[in-house]
């Protein structure tokens, strides 16, 4: 019982930050206004807070599994105040802080039309400090972190979302960019 | 019943995705912005939206990247 | 004809016709004593909100440039009140922002007459039962406001506050909008300025002008103020003229002709290119023989709107001075709305190419498409205002978009490149 629960707490892990990242670029993608070839633009918006859900239960199970495992024994303290784990415990404060911060993600996307765009949105920034951070946790805390298969992934996750930070940063980036540019020539 | 989508154009930034929802009531204009197909009594800022878009409005309403999107009764 | 503020103009001619003397019968720079003798003591006592009938009488429309009913606003302001008790005490705002740069009547105004405009907004203020009153004053006035508020014990509750000198700061959501949150743009309205305006409460914007005339109108009485006149529109009301003439401040009566008032002006009849009536959101007028009366049937009546006239001289290109006024507007847009914000530039672009650049036909339905996608998508009615001018432009000057299209400019006798 106690290895399924740490292999679960390994894998729900894993499958988190997988989610995240692809959250990440999909959230980029739909900012830009450009809809994918087929996909409307609803879908992209739809389909990236689904997979930021998604990926919130599945960091909730990592967490959780690794509450209940007998080795990693964490406790409500480390799950909610990063830094003072008993193993590695910056690498696992890191995870605390992403975790903390999908949360406050997570309810402030929930509650958008209550607490209005600017409260939403100054938060919603945070999703970039949010997905550096969870990778950091993975690559230092995770068992296979610095396995080469690992460190191979997240450099191809680090360069995806590196490019569409780029892209985002450059003039075009909006898809009415080139109009309202000639508007205000 | 048809309802009224109240468009807030200091919020709006003209994303498009109420244009998806609602293609036969909102075209976009050369910056992006919805434009509204027909303007009841020249009005484009308060859009008629009849019960069969009431549920695409609902959720134009919901997914408005900008919130800049609400619903009220006629 | 380029855009730039007259702030220095405070000439007022007073014409000594008939009773059209009424706003400034205390001359210039007058002291509270000067104005109590001249009109009279004002007895606040006595307004209630009956008076809102009594302003429903006279036909009073507010002189700040739509012309809607005065009573009417104060009436939904009353009643946005709700419950006598429980109901948020209403605001009233004295609007004395002038940003149309062809403007300075209402500057006028509040320096020589500043307390029939207090006057005004204790009576309104009174009539709605409002428990805060504020003067929003264009900067040119404002040391002539604080002087007067400040002489009076029963303006002591009255806030003086400054209007930025932009074009829209004087909209009336744009006035609310700057006095709580120092921001003069204007704001979206899904609920109406009287049901919620400054702090939730009820508020009421009114023009200065319409203040002093509200004052008159207490003291005087409703036969009095239809005295002078017509039936559609009683009363007097400024007019700023400027252009190819001294500029000045006319008290002028309501339905008033185009030609008398520019008579009264000094105007020679022969040197008018065109008048632009009602400032830069206004109208383009050719013939004269026009009333100015915010109702009415079109071709005879033109509205007043802010009550501007600007004369262009018959050797000035109307279509050049239009172009140079819509990209004036278009600077002036508060950039909050896409549409105004980037179909203003689009169509200033295109009416300079037709009044500066080569010919090309196919420019003036492109203006139109463009005015199309501009008409009533926004916040305030700034691009609609903008539309109008462009519309009467293209109307009023037909035939010099038709030799700007052909390659001259019949009035500038110039050849464009």
């Amino acid at each position: 019982m106690d290895n399924a629960m740490w292999a679960f707490g390994r894998v729900s892990g894993f499958a988190s930050l997988a989610l995240i990242t692809v959250s990440v670029l999909l959230g980029i993608l739909t900012r830009s206004g450009r809809p994918p070839p087929g996909i409307p633009r609803f879908s992209i918006t739809l389909i990236h807070r689904n997979i930021s859900l998604l990926a919130t239960v599945f960091l909730f199970l990592h967490v959780g599994s690794l509450m209940l495992d007998s080795y990693a024994k964490l406790t409500v303290t480390d799950v909610v105040v990063p830094f003072l784990g008993a193993f590695k415990p910056f690498w696992q404060g890191l995870g605390t802080v992403a975790f903390d911060l999908v949360l406050a993600l997570m309810v402030t996307g929930l509650l958008r039309q209550r607490i209005g765009q600017r409260t939403f949105r100054a938060v919603h920034w945070f999703s970039y400090a949010m997905w550096p951070i969870a990778l950091a946790h993975a690559i230092g805390n995770g068992t296979n972190g610095t396995s080469k298969w690992f460190l191979v992934m997240a450099a191809g996750a680090g360069a995806a979302v590196g490019a569409g930070v780029a892209w985002r940063l450059s003039t075009n980036f909006l898809e009415t960019a080139k109009a309202r540019a000639g508007a205000l020539r | 019943m048809s309802q009224i989508l109240h468009i807030d154009w200091t919020k709006c930034d003209g994303r498009g995705l109420c244009t998806e929802l609602l293609p036969t009531v909102l075209g976009r204009d050369d910056w992006g912005y919805p434009l509204a197909k027909y303007a009841r009594g020249g009005d484009r800022t308060n859009v008629e939206i009849g019960p069969r878009d009431a549920q695409a409005a609902r959720d134009a309403v919901s997914l408005c990247p900008k919130l800049a999107l609400s619903l009220a009764p006629q | 004809m380029t855009p730039q503020r007259a702030a220095s103009v405070f000439a007022v001619q007073v014409w000594d016709g008939a009773a059209s003397n009424q706003l400034f019968a205390a001359g210039t720079n007058a002291t509270f004593d000067v104005h109590e003798q001249t009109f009279g003591p004002l007895s606040l006592e006595t307004i209630g909100a009956d008076f809102i009938s009594v302003l429903e009488q006279s036909g009073l429309t507010g002189r700040g440039g739509a012309a809607f009913a005065s009573w009417r606003k104060l009436a939904a302001t009353d009643k946005g009140r709700g419950g006598a008790l429980l109901g948020a005490k209403p605001v009233v705002i004295a609007n004395g922002a002038e940003g149309e740069p062809l403007s300075f009547k209402d500057k006028t105004l509040l320096t020589h007459a500043p307390h029939l405009v207090i006057d005004g907004l204790l009576i309104a203020g009174r009539a709605v039962s409002a428990s805060l009153l504020y003067i929003y004053t264009t900067p040119a006035a404002m040391a002539s406001v604080q002087a007067a508020v400040a002489g009076r014990r029963d303006a002591r509750k009255i806030k003086v506050t400054e209007a930025p000198e932009t074009f829209i700061s004087g909209e009336a959501s744009a006035v609310v909008n700057s006095i709580v949150n120092g921001i003069a743009l204007p704001l979206d309205k899904r609920r109406r300025l009287s049901e919620s305006g400054v702090k939730g409460r009820p508020t009421l914007v009114l023009n200065v002008e319409t203040l002093a005339h509200v004052a008159l109108i207490a003291r005087h009485g409703v036969g009095w103020f239809r005295s002078v006149g017509s039936e559609r529109d009683p009363g007097t009301r400024l007019i700023s003229v400027s252009g190819h003439c001294a500029a000045q401040v006319l008290e002028v009566e309501g339905d008033a002709s185009l030609a008398s008032i520019l008579g009264r002006a000094g105007v020679d009849r022969s040197d008018v290119g065109a008048i632009l009536v009602g400032g830069y959101h206004g109208q383009w007028v050719r013939p004269l023989d026009c009333t100015l009366s915010p109702s009415g049937a079109g071709g005879q009546v033109i509205r007043p709107g802010a009550g501007v006239l600007h004369v262009l001289s018959t050797g000035d290109c109307g279509l050049e001075a239009t172009a140079r006024i819509l990209s004036y507007l278009a600077g002036e847009s508060a950039k909050q709305c896409g549409p105004c914000m980037f179909g203003l530039p689009a169509m200033a672009r295109v009416l300079n190419e037709i009044a500066y650049g080569a010919p090309d036909p196919s420019l003036v339905g492109e203006l139109q498409r463009l005015g199309n996608l501009v008409g009533g998508r926004g916040a305030c009615h700034h691009p609609d205002g903008a539309l109008r001018l462009v519309a009467s432009a293209l109307e009023t000057f037909s035939d010099d978009v038709q030799a700007h299209l052909s390659g001259s400019c019949t009035r500038t006798l110039r050849r464009i490149a």
